[in-house]
């Protein structure tokens, strides 16, 4: 069945006729072309199509767009301003925490969330809270050290 | 190295703006007017001939444009129907039967994805199952099924031309190596050692599934958008698939999202491209995970391996290698005797015997997996190698550094090595994990253990890399190479070996990505390979431009060429910087307008020796080796079998490294990718159907495998004919991993695990056993 929802992506709000079987990442990747939102595993288990549903991660491959009509919807295009980089993604960029970087908006969006909820998060913290996200390039270390790096600036930038 | 400026530097890469915005370009991003998407019906028998197909309601349904067979295939004008690197044996849709459980009979081109899905439910197929073989010791035997009866070789590659038409046998390809008197030194050895070590199948798992789209050009050219690891030979596959001359196929590839071997050679292409001709619209398959797990897996592989000990040496090895490369030989041949030439491992064996099977099951195709094959060899020789030292009572790091080859002595096919640095490798691997302190006394239910190991693999050769260079009248310079950024950094290495060689800044260096319009030959951009192939090519082509540029200096300064130098964007008097031309004015000099270019083709070929068929020996088999080792600690939970790697060190030759930071990387991301495949990792078949076929079943490493500490270790050893010196790195740190895992645990605990992946099963198992209980059977075992 279709219906009509509204979303608010990057901070525009939206509104959109669905289908009730649409995926949230289909609707974000057809219909407002959001091409660092991928699909990899589509059972919601890899963290590479994870977006921020009201900042928290969530995957995007395993969520019915008509499940988050009102809802407020970051993708990684939506985290700079499209002229300069994100602290998060400099620290990636720093720390050469990318390599395929197929994976990469997934990370750069769980680092965001996780720094948003634990502004100083212990490694093993760290750890847990991207265990949901796949690297198959296995650039973990990279990884840990660039949310290291991102945090030590955002505190840095908070004080 | 003196007086470098930008090769060894640690540049950040090329692509890292575009990649940490997401901006980077893939397939999966690219769409055209009215551009078709495509579902695949798939077999549900491992084996079965086709008696039926009726596709009459889903060709009627609306939205969809093509409803193809393989019937439908094999009628298109100069078609053939059967495509593959080794042997032309894999249809494009399945043609009169079906080899495996995936394998795709019909194929549905529509306006959207649900389409597509739709109209396949209303396809009907009959079958009529066919006898399947699903070990691959069962089917080298006489009396198995056949899953093909005749073999015809594609004649792609020159190291393949040795490849033979066969029949009636599921053995497709047997490599032999035969040196010394092997049963003699079994006569009068002391000891013999004698197991068997098996590694399963396995997913590459690229994060960015296989991704084709095709469609016609103005001119009715195939324009060809793919995430492949080999475009120059996509080009050749569809050349001779479709009979289209070779400037009618224009094959491009953007940034991919990982390869890890699995989008080596042709995978959607000759199906998307039939879908294309016959439809005449664009066409995008993107595979979805499900079907990834049913296109291509790492080779299974068992080796009985056999060991003759005298006065305490390794006098003789006989090794078994039987590779279950599934339906279809895919690159098999070339992983059986590549990787079956080295299954004896880095060590100065007088008497080697090899046997290397490539062999064809109901199982999904096997192909390349970073390492080619060569981790499933040292997974057995080098746990054996292993077993031997402790059982004789020697040290495992000297017992392995006695016989590791050194510089200049032959290898088991004959060859002299050159830069192998192996026992280099050892020493760092035993120094990262402080071999030589005396362990802690073990007490509890955790138990601690340290092993090593070490292993080698040789370049594939002869392969071929070509590359232009055109510089541009402002001192910037264009590299045309078909090397696909699939992560390892590529662009960087190459914009690192351009911009050292012609003396300008490495941001003035743009890679023009592959395609087979304007980028020149490559064989694949796999097998450690890049590196030295490429950027030997793109050296070369930067060398003639320079030659020119400094041909117009000497002339304008009245000086000797061999005086001046490159540097800073400059051709100058060496020693007297101030004396010299900027490139700006030296493209001024020579042509005298504004914007003129220079450009410079060259190929680096390096040949190989012929080798023996009937003993494996070579004067030259390989342009160059990877020596790798690893060290790792564990800690085994003796209550669960859970092991956990708490340290793990990934020690490899590169060469000199270009970049070190990116050799780093790819050790260490090898090492950490199979850590997962030694420990869980493992596609199990049931009947040949797949059991775990999905990541919600199928797990990989995680940030939360990766041991509390890990460190790669660059040694670099020259190769006089490298770039620079350079190798390679993209497979070395996946060679040894998971025997060191393995030894580590026999060290802790004094079990030997022999079948990947180890699971907390198989430890409790192993623990039981050795205690002399016995536990029940697994469902799958």
């Amino acid at each position: 069945m279709k219906r009509g929802i509204t979303l608010k992506i990057n901070g525009r709000e939206e509104t959109i006729t669905v289908e009730d079987a649409d995926t949230l990442l289909e609707v974000l990747r057809d219909r407002f072309k959001l091409w660092s939102v991928r699909e990899s595993c589509g059972v919601g288990a890899c963290g590479t199509c994870t977006v921020l549903l009201d900042g928290r991660p969530v995957s995007s491959c395993f969520l019915l767009a008509v499940r988050v009509t009102g809802r407020h919807i970051t993708t990684l295009e939506g985290l700079s301003d499209g002229h300069s980089l994100h602290c998060i993604q400099e620290a990636f960029v720093n720390q050469r925490a990318l390599q395929c970087a197929y994976c990469t908006p997934g990370f750069v969006l769980s680092v965001k969330a996780l720094l948003d909820e634990i502004p100083n998060p212990s490694d093993e913290e760290i750890r847990e809270y991207l265990s949901g996200n796949l690297c198959r390039c296995a650039g973990y270390a990279d990884i840990l050290r660039a949310a290291r790096l991102a945090q030590q600036q955002l505190s840095i930038a908070r004080k | 190295m003196a007086n470098l400026a930008v090769v060894g530097q640690s540049v950040y890469r090329k692509d890292a703006n575009s990649k940490v915005t997401g901006r980077a370009l893939h397939v999966g991003n690219i769409e055209m007017p009215g551009m078709l998407h495509v579902a695949v019906l798939r077999s549900p028998y491992p084996h079965a001939r086709i008696t039926r197909i009726e596709k009459s309601k889903a060709q009627a349904l609306n939205g969809v444009a093509a409803v193809l067979t393989g019937a439908d295939v094999a009628k298109m004008p100069g078609v053939d129907p059967y495509y593959g690197p080794a042997f032309r044996d894999q249809p494009i849709l399945a043609v009169d039967k079906v080899c495996y459980v995936g394998d795709p009979v019909v194929a549905v081109a529509a306006k959207d994805q649900r389409t597509a899905e739709d109209a396949l439910q209303l396809v009907e197929v009959d079958y009529e199952p066919l006898p399947a073989v699903f070990d691959v010791l069962e089917a080298v035997k006489a009396e198995s099924p056949l899953v093909h009866e005749k073999h015809r070789p594609a004649k792609a590659f020159a190291d393949l031309a040795h490849v033979k038409a066969g029949q009636q046998s599921n053995i497709c390809y047997h490599f032999k190596l035969r040196t010394g008197d092997v049963d003699k030194a079994f006569a009068e050895a002391d000891r013999i050692f004698e197991d068997t070590f098996s590694s399963p199948p396995a997913q590459h798992m690229p994060m960015e599934p296989h991704v084709t789209l095709v469609y016609l050009d103005e001119q009715e050219r195939i324009n060809v958008w793919t995430a492949s690891q080999s475009p120059s030979y996509v080009r050749t596959e569809l050349s001779n698939t479709f009979s289209i001359p070779m400037h009618h196929i224009r094959v491009r590839v953007p940034y991919i999202g990982g390869g890890y071997g699995a989008k080596l050679y042709a995978k959607l292409e000759p199906l998307v491209t039939a879908l294309a001709l016959i439809t005449k619209r664009p066409v995008r398959y993107a595979l979805n995970r499900e079907e990834e797990f049913l296109t291509i897996t790492k080779h299974k592989v068992i080796t009985k391996i056999k060991t003759a000990i005298k006065n305490g040496s390794i006098t003789a090895r006989k090794c078994e290698v039987f590779w279950d490369t599934g339906a279809y030989a895919e690159i098999g041949p070339r992983i059986g005797h590549k990787s079956g030439y080295t299954s004896a491992g880095p060590y100065r064996i007088p008497n080697v015997w090899i046997d290397s099977y490539c062999v064809y099951t109901n199982h999904v195709p096997a192909g390349a997996f970073r390492g080619f094959g060569v981790p499933q060899v040292v997974w057995a020789y080098d746990s054996q190698t292993d077993m031997i030292a402790r059982a004789i009572g020697g040290d495992p790091v000297e017992f392995r550094l006695k016989p590791a080859l050194n510089e200049g002595e032959p290898f088991a096919t004959g060859t002299v090595v050159r830069s192998f640095g192996v026992k280099e490798a050892i020493r760092q691997a035993a120094e990262a994990i402080d071999w030589s302190k005396p362990r802690a006394v073990q007490a509890g239910t955790k138990l601690r253990g340290k092993g090593i190991a070490a292993g080698v693999k040789a370049v594939l050769t002869p392969s071929i890399s070509g590359a232009i260079v055109i510089m541009n009248a402002d001192g910037t310079a264009n590299v045309l190479s078909s090397t696909v950024e699939m992560g390892q950094g590529s662009e960087t290495t190459m914009g690192q070996i351009v911009a050292e060689e012609l003396g300008i800044a490495f941001d003035r260096v743009h890679i023009v990505q592959p395609d087979t319009d304007v980028t020149p030959y490559d064989t694949i951009t796999a097998g450690s390979r890049s590196t030295y192939h490429m950027g030997n090519a793109v050296r070369m082509a930067a060398v003639k431009i320079k030659a020119e540029l400094l041909e117009v200096v000497a002339a304008k300064l009245e000086v000797d060429p061999d005086d001046l130098v490159a540097g800073d964007g400059r051709i100058f008097v060496r020693g007297m910087a101030h004396r010299g031309m900027t490139i700006s004015e030296i493209f001024l000099a020579k042509f005298g307008s504004l914007g003129t270019t220079l450009a410079a083709e060259a190929v680096c070929q390096p040949t190989a020796g012929h080798m023996d068929p009937e003993t494996g020996q070579s004067e030259k088999c390989t342009e160059y080796w990877f020596p790798s080792a690893t060290a790792a600690e564990v800690e085994v939970d003796t209550e669960t079998g859970q092991v956990k790697v708490v340290q793990l060190f990934s020690v490899g030759d590169t060469g000199t490294a270009i970049n070190p930071r990116h050799c780093e990387q790819q050790l260490l991301g090898a090492a950490i990718m199979h850590l997962g495949l030694t420990l869980f990792e493992e596609m199990i078949f049931s009947e040949g159907q797949l059991v775990n076929g999905s990541l919600l079943d199928y797990q990989v490493a995680s940030i939360k495998d990766m041991p509390e500490s890990c460190r790669p270790v660059v040694v670099e050893v020259p190769h006089e004919t490298g770039p620079f010196g350079a190798k390679g790195a993209g497979e070395t740190g996946a060679l040894t991993v998971a025997p060191a895992i393995a030894n580590a645990i026999h060290d802790a605990t004094g079990v030997r695990i022999r079948a990947l992946p180890i699971t907390p099963e198989k430890v409790l198992r192993a623990l039981a056993e050795k205690k002399g209980e016995v536990l029940p059977k697994d469902k799958f075992e």
